[in-house]
């Protein structure tokens, strides 16, 4: 019977099927849900989170030259880690199938850029299959892990946020254990073993494996030809297929549903049946390319259809129809509208650690998790945001550029997730050459961004066993951090002192938030530190001065109103608290300079 | 629904917390027991951080698209009131409208810096008429014992665009979806929010 699922749930039905052994991650949207899946419903898999996505390709990547089925699975980004390991397991090969899932996130909904991993594909030679609904991702899953033994390669399955969190029918069924036998073979070492003399060795069978590949893609059954209106014919793949046969249903398409290596034959056939050939592609212009360099003219391609930016219905059809396309009527402008951007929940521990940041005045280089949401106004308190660990490494090559002069002024910030998968290297880096930076790591217990999940230094594994946990003073110590203080983000006063201190130091600081977990972590019982359950106004003595409202909390907002205080101070409005909102975490008190801030209850 | 080659667009629109998701995964349970191909769309990446959630849902013989296209929408659904018109252009000129009475203040109303539109109801029945239907979700979901279940008091509500389900099977993916002790609560609400509209 059909089940609705999501696309990555699919994609871990397809694998779990297809009989995988071993599953790692490191999440990040729009894939973190598909290990979640895999720990939560396939017991007959061992999963895990890895600190990062190159360790859980190390991971999965062992496991299928032991001989298991494995998978790896990260976001766009996450595969420039795990770069590394792709481009020479490419060469090695594996035994087992291994998939390396990559979910792209054009219009970066929620991401530091937008990339097109299909360019791995032809980077790393290897194949990649790009599923465009929850259908597809279970039948592509599932037949990645035969491609791969097949051909000896890891397979890259690619999706996008409009198929990893798409939700639509799917066909499952039963769980089929792999034949090849596990174990490991020392005499197998010039396989796996890439020293020059082997690299050479294996360069020749890649390129075989390629041309055989490109053999295969002639004849893969998700690769399909739809003649209808032979007049105009669209080759495309994935989500950008279901976009444009929405909204030209009568054209004749070519479906890829292996992006690379593409299929020559069947290009060929489909010139000569259609008359004029459009492509329809998310992104890069990959398909266009590599159809050009084989020497045919198309009628459009990237020429009308945008190179960035997430593909919709309307933006296919508005590029491809131009001035025909007729918009829908516009009543109202949105862009008059106020926005609803994300925001720090209330009571988070980052927002009186940024406060404080902000009125030291300081130059934050800051890194990737919410956290990153203090730059927004007003709080404005982030300057930087580039990659996994960044932060770190950036603070100690400006603090290099900048000498004395920049004493005082920089720090790094860093959340617990992110120092483990990026951030330990660059402060071993800040010691080792005597660099002077400060580093602080929001500790809140949980990688909390992409949903709360767990990592080294939380204590518990994806299957909530509990296990050891990473002590980041412990760190600091080997590396030779001379100056390691804890700080309570929830006292502004000592924040900022302690920080002030630190970055005047002319040695390396490592500032480690303590007892200040995640306001959505329950098992942490994170409210039972604040003394209250809620804070409200005191009308009498509001003056109105605005100040809690740089903080920007969620539960705190302005009421227009004039009126005066009880001790006669004239005031255009007073602030309110939402009681339904308010944790009683104290930021706003320690803000306020009036005491008009006081314990209410619930 | 009685044109087989017809895919129906509801859009379901709100703020983080709100419960649209599980509105939309009822909507899920219903049509596809219905025999129906459904795909369903959203961007729920930052939403526990009081950011909007949009649902894209979709039914019909064979539904292609995950995403509506742009003034395409049959119905919209939407839990705030910033958040319905913020999408009033997607809806298509004959399409309903079912609007939560409720108002969640974003951050630039916050700090006083914008003000939350005025007129929205007025704005939406200028163009759609009678099309448009507001409801207290949360007013009933309180005297019913529990705010939590106003989105299914809107649910209730939009259950009246499908005469052809039956009530029964509304019934079923609500208890399906939710833990049993909810289950009374939350029927109640289905059938108050049917009376709403």
């Amino acid at each position: 019977m059909k089940e609705i699922m999501q696309g990555n749930s699919a994609i871990v039905r397809g694998a779990w099927e297809a009989g995988v052994k071993v599953a790692a991650a490191y999440p990040g949207t729009p894939s973190s849900e598909i290990l979640k899946d895999v720990a939560d419903n396939y017991p007959e898999v061992y999963a895990e989170w890895a600190p990062n996505e190159m360790v859980a390709l190390q991971v999965a990547g062992g496991a299928a030259i032991a001989g298991a089925r494995s998978m790896a699975s990260m976001k766009h980004v996450g595969m420039n880690v795990a770069a590394d390991a792709l481009m020479t397991l490419a060469y090695t090969g594996i035994k087992g199938g291994l998939m390396v899932v990559i979910a792209d996130d054009p219009f970066a909904h929620s991401s530091q850029n937008e990339q097109d991993s299909r360019n791995w594909a032809r980077f790393a030679k290897i194949p990649l299959l790009e599923p465009g609904d929850a259908q597809e991702c279970y039948d592509f899953a599932k037949i990645s892990f035969d491609i791969s033994e097949k051909f000896d390669t890891p397979v890259i399955l690619r999706t996008e946020t409009r198929v990893a969190h798409s939700d639509s029918l799917v066909e499952p069924g039963k769980r089929v254990e792999s034949k090849i036998p596990l174990g490991l073979d020392p005499k197998e070492a010039p396989k796996y073993v890439m020293i020059p003399g082997h690299v050479r060795v294996r360069r020749k069978i890649i390129e075989e494996r390629m041309r055989k590949l490109e053999e295969y893609a002639d004849t893969f059954k998700y690769n399909v030809m739809e003649i209808n209106d032979p007049s105009v014919g669209v080759i495309t793949s994935g989500v950008s297929y279901m976009y444009t046969k929405d909204v030209f249903p009568e054209w004749s398409y070519l479906k890829l549903g292996m992006v690379w290596p593409l299929p020559k034959k069947m290009i060929a056939e489909f010139f000569k049946k259609v008359k004029k050939v459009i492509i329809v592609e998310e992104l890069d212009p990959f398909i266009e390319t590599e159809i050009k360099a084989m020497g045919y003219k198309i009628w459009h391609g990237k020429d009308l259809i945008p190179n960035m930016y997430e593909l919709t219905p309307e933006i296919v059809e508005k590029s491809l129809k131009g001035k025909k396309y007729k918009a829908p009527k516009v009543k109202v402008k949105p862009e008059d509208l106020p926005r609803r951007p994300p925001n720090l929940c209330a009571g988070c521990s980052h927002r009186p650690l940024f406060y404080a940041l902000k009125k030291l005045g300081a130059f934050v280089f800051g890194d990737i998790g919410c956290y990153t949401l203090a730059v927004a106004p007003p709080l404005q308190a982030l300057h930087t945001c580039v990659c996994m660990g960044a932060g770190g490494g950036m603070a100690h090559g400006a603090m290099k550029a900048l000498g004395k002069e920049g004493l005082g002024k920089v720090v790094a910030v860093l959340g617990d997730s992110t120092f483990l998968h990026s951030g330990i290297t660059p402060l071993m880096n800040a010691v080792y050459n005597k660099g002077n930076s400060t580093t602080i790591v929001l500790d809140n217990r949980i990688t909390a961004m992409t949903g709360h999940q767990e990592h080294p230094g939380t204590g518990f594994t994806v299957r909530q066993e509990p296990t050891n946990m990473v002590n980041y003073m412990e760190i600091g110590k080997v590396f030779g951090v001379k100056s390691i203080r804890y700080l309570d983000p929830y006292n502004i006063k000592e924040c900022m002192e302690i920080i002030k201190e630190e970055m005047s130091k002319n040695e390396p600081s490592l500032l480690l938030c303590k007892d200040s977990p995640c306001v959505m972590l329950r098992r942490a019982k994170p409210m039972e530190k604040f003394k209250n359950p809620l804070y409200v106004i005191d009308t009498d003595k509001c003056r109105g001065c605005k100040a809690c409202l740089e903080i920007n909390c969620p539960a705190i907002s302005w009421r227009e109103g004039a009126g005066k205080t009880t001790d006669g101070h004239k005031r255009k409005g007073t602030v309110y608290i939402n009681p339904d909102q308010c944790v009683g975490c104290e930021v706003c008190v320690q803000v306020c300079k009036f005491e008009a801030i006081v314990p209410g209850k619930k | 629904m009685k044109d087989n080659g017809k895919v129906t667009n509801i859009f379901l629109s709100g703020v983080g917390g709100q419960g649209a998701i599980l509105a939309s995964n009822i909507l899920g349970e219903v049509f596809i027991k219905a025999g129906y191909d459904v795909k369903k769309s959203e961007v729920h990446g930052m939403a526990q951080r009081g950011g909007d959630v949009t649902t894209h849902f979709r039914f019909g013989k064979k539904v292609h698209s995950p995403l509506i296209k742009y003034g395409d929408v049959d119905y919209l659904l939407s839990f705030e009131l910033l958040e319905a018109i913020r999408y009033i252009n997607w809806v298509k000129p004959e399409g309903k409208i079912i609007i939560n009475k409720q108002e969640i203040f974003p951050p630039a109303v916050n700090l006083g810096q914008m003000a939350y539109p005025k007129d929205i109801e007025k704005t939406f029945k200028k163009y759609f008429k009678e099309n448009v239907s507001m409801v207290d979700g949360q007013g009933i979901a309180k005297r019913l014992g529990n705010v939590q279940a106003a989105n299914v008091v809107l649910v209730g509500a939009f259950s009246k665009f499908f005469p052809e389900v039956k009530d029964q099977q509304w019934i079923e993916a609500i208890k399906t979806l939710l833990a049993p002790k909810l289950h009374d609560l939350n029927v109640k609400a289905f059938y108050e929010g049917k009376k709403a509209l």
